[in-house]
């Protein structure tokens, strides 16, 4: 019956040929400052071009004004890994609690994981300044107590990732049946419920990692190092080197989040799938 | 991933199964308990909350209410009035609303061009992923990025000069100060809006286009009458998001600008690292309180405007 109206009528997007018009318009602005940073990563001493400043990178001789890097590397690995924790051990377990047993309190909880959002990182600095003299007197001045704040810094991301595949499962369902199976509620949650939220807790856990690896504000301000501090020194001494980890490290999170983008597709796929069936 | 298929949410056996698993004993006694075994569940993460989040944020406000002799004072938030921290102020303001809006209406036509590719395929996901990247993952990059574009010997400032004889440094190396701001964070303000806004256009209904047309209305008239009412919120929402995410930015500003401080997140960062002035420490309180009020004024707003948009999305 709507057939004639729907042959007829059309699409709200865009025809083709626009779309590409402007996505190529609006991408190639965009691309003119990375491209501008490869262009510089391959500035040679005479003027002209070549690939000096990325081979120089592996040169042992460099090694020393280069140490800032690995050390705020490894340090920003450290953390991710013991913020990545957090979202698995305290987060995850929490909403999932949240999810069984307080329906009433999703909205509040909602609320408190996105209020990170609101409260802008330099706020937090200034009071977690003092957090942070206390906890350094107490279980000394490592880098991984710093994870602890940037568990906060990443809840809204992680958050919203998780729930929505919360949303997407019956939970409730899921942990009942299993319990009546005879499953402790160890077994619902790592057996049961983790491989079903294991798309949104992958997603999670990658955001953070991106986010941890960007991280700027705090680390700087906390006089603490990490790969984006160290970015900053060593770009004083050696400009070449900080540009090409920052697009190493841009390249980086964009794999990260195309992993996470392709998984999703992925994953509903299965599901409509499924849904055929 | 087997259990998707075999636990559906049907009625029938959970009935006795429930029976099953239900203990001999009264069910009636055993839930205060397990009632108070579930709160329990829920304290490590209400502490972690307290202790990194709740805490360092009254500790920023309160600090600001407190002098040099550690004593109450309302000195610090009388300081906001200073010209200086008001000029401060107004600069951050005025650069988180240049860039939302110009942000807000390049990420929309991003958004609007890609609904001409198919919701799931490469060319979409490419570019929610180079959001991502360039909405969260900018700051001190992004910095980089702007000094080899437009810094003092950048790409497009030697091409300018050398192909069209502008100096766009002829009046001052602007990039280092406020007016050097505007393009880095138009340039992450952009994804974010794609990012925030592109699910709001993609739940336009097309039927609704088909209605219009129907009814012997134009495609002009749709996007007139129809299209921005309805998403007039979801803007404003982005919008107001994106100024947000300007209003606190730091990292880039503080990796590009390194003297002065023209905005505020800089401006907290002078007060807390300041060595001169003895108790200026505290000031940075009184700032964060500033920047404190105005995002609690966003958000309100924000979710002011989220209330009517998700009307329209049900």
């Amino acid at each position: 019956m709507s057939l004639p109206v729907r042959q007829r009528a059309a699409t709200l997007a865009p025809s083709p040929l626009g779309g590409r018009v402007i996505l190529a318009v609006i991408g190639l602005i965009f691309a003119i400052p990375i491209i501008s940073m490869l262009e510089f990563t391959l500035r040679a001493a005479d003027g002209g071009h070549s690939v000096e400043h990325w081979l120089a990178l592996f040169d042992p001789q460099n090694a020393r004004s280069y140490a800032p890097i690995w050390v705020g590397l490894g340090n920003s690995l450290v953390l991710s890994v013991g913020t990545v924790a957090i979202v698995l051990l305290l987060l995850t377990p929490t909403m999932v609690l949240i999810a069984l047993r307080f329906p009433k309190l999703r909205r509040p909880f909602e609320f408190l994981c996105l209020l990170p959002l609101s409260i802008p990182a330099i706020v937090l600095v200034v009071g977690l300044a003092p957090v942070y003299l206390v906890i350094g007197r107490t279980i000394g001045t490592g880098i991984w107590p710093l994870s602890l704040a940037y568990g906060v810094t990443v809840l809204p991301y992680a958050y919203r990732a998780i729930q929505a595949s919360i949303d997407a499962v019956d939970v409730g369902t899921l942990a009942e049946a299993a319990r009546s199976l005879g499953a402790g509620w160890g077994t619902v949650l790592l057996r049961v419920l983790g491989p079903n939220l294991r798309t949104g807790i992958l997603a999670a856990c990658l955001l953070s990692v991106a986010v941890v690896l960007g991280e700027f504000t705090i680390a700087s301000l906390l006089n603490r190092q990490n790969l984006q501090t160290a970015l900053v020194v060593v770009n004083k001494q050696d400009p070449y080197v900080a540009v090409i980890l920052s697009l190493l490290a841009l390249a980086f999170a964009f794999v990260l989040l195309l992993v996470i983008d392709r998984g999703a597709v992925a994953r509903r796929g299965i599901r409509s799938r499924r849904g055929h069936q | 991933m087997a259990l998707l298929t075999t636990a559906p949410a049907g009625a029938d056996h959970s009935g006795p199964a429930r029976r099953r698993a239900a203990p001999p004993s009264e069910p009636g006694a055993r839930a205060p308990r397990r009632l108070r075994l579930d709160v329990l569940g829920l304290t490590p993460f209400a502490a972690y909350v307290l202790v990194f989040l709740a805490v360092p944020t009254l500790l920023a406000v309160g600090s600001g209410f407190v002098g040099a002799d550690g004593g109450f004072t309302l000195d610090n938030v009388a300081a906001l009035a200073d010209p200086v921290i008001v000029a401060t102020f107004v600069n951050s303001i005025g650069l988180s609303l240049l860039t939302a809006v110009i942000g807000a209406i390049v990420g929309a036509v991003l958004c609007y061009a890609l609904l001409a590719f198919r919701a799931e395929g490469a060319v979409r996901a490419t570019v929610a992923a180079i959001s991502g990247v360039l909405a969260q993952f900018g700051g001190v990059m992004l910095a980089f990025a702007f000094i080899a574009t437009i810094g003092l010997q950048g790409v497009v400032t030697v091409w300018l000069r050398d192909v069209w004889g502008i100096d766009i440094f002829a009046d001052g190396a602007w990039i280092y100060g406020l007016p050097g701001l505007v393009l880095p964070y138009i340039y992450f303000q952009v994804p974010l809006m794609v990012i925030t806004f592109l699910p709001a256009l993609t739940a336009l209904k097309a039927h609704w286009l088909e209605a219009t047309l129907t009814l012997g209305g134009t495609r002009g008239a749709f996007w007139r009458r129809v299209a921005m009412p309805v998403l007039a919120p979801s803007f404003l929402a982005s919008f107001l998001l994106l100024f947000a995410n300007g209003f606190s930015s730091y990292a880039t500003a503080a990796a590009l600008a390194s003297q002065g401080s023209q905005i505020v997140p800089l401006q907290i960062r002078t007060a807390l690292t300041s060595e001169t002035l003895l108790g200026r420490e505290n000031l940075a309180g009184a700032l964060a309180l500033g920047m404190i009020v105005v995002m609690a004024l966003v958000m309100w707003g924000y979710a002011v405007v989220q209330g009517t948009a998700a009307r329209w999305q049900k």
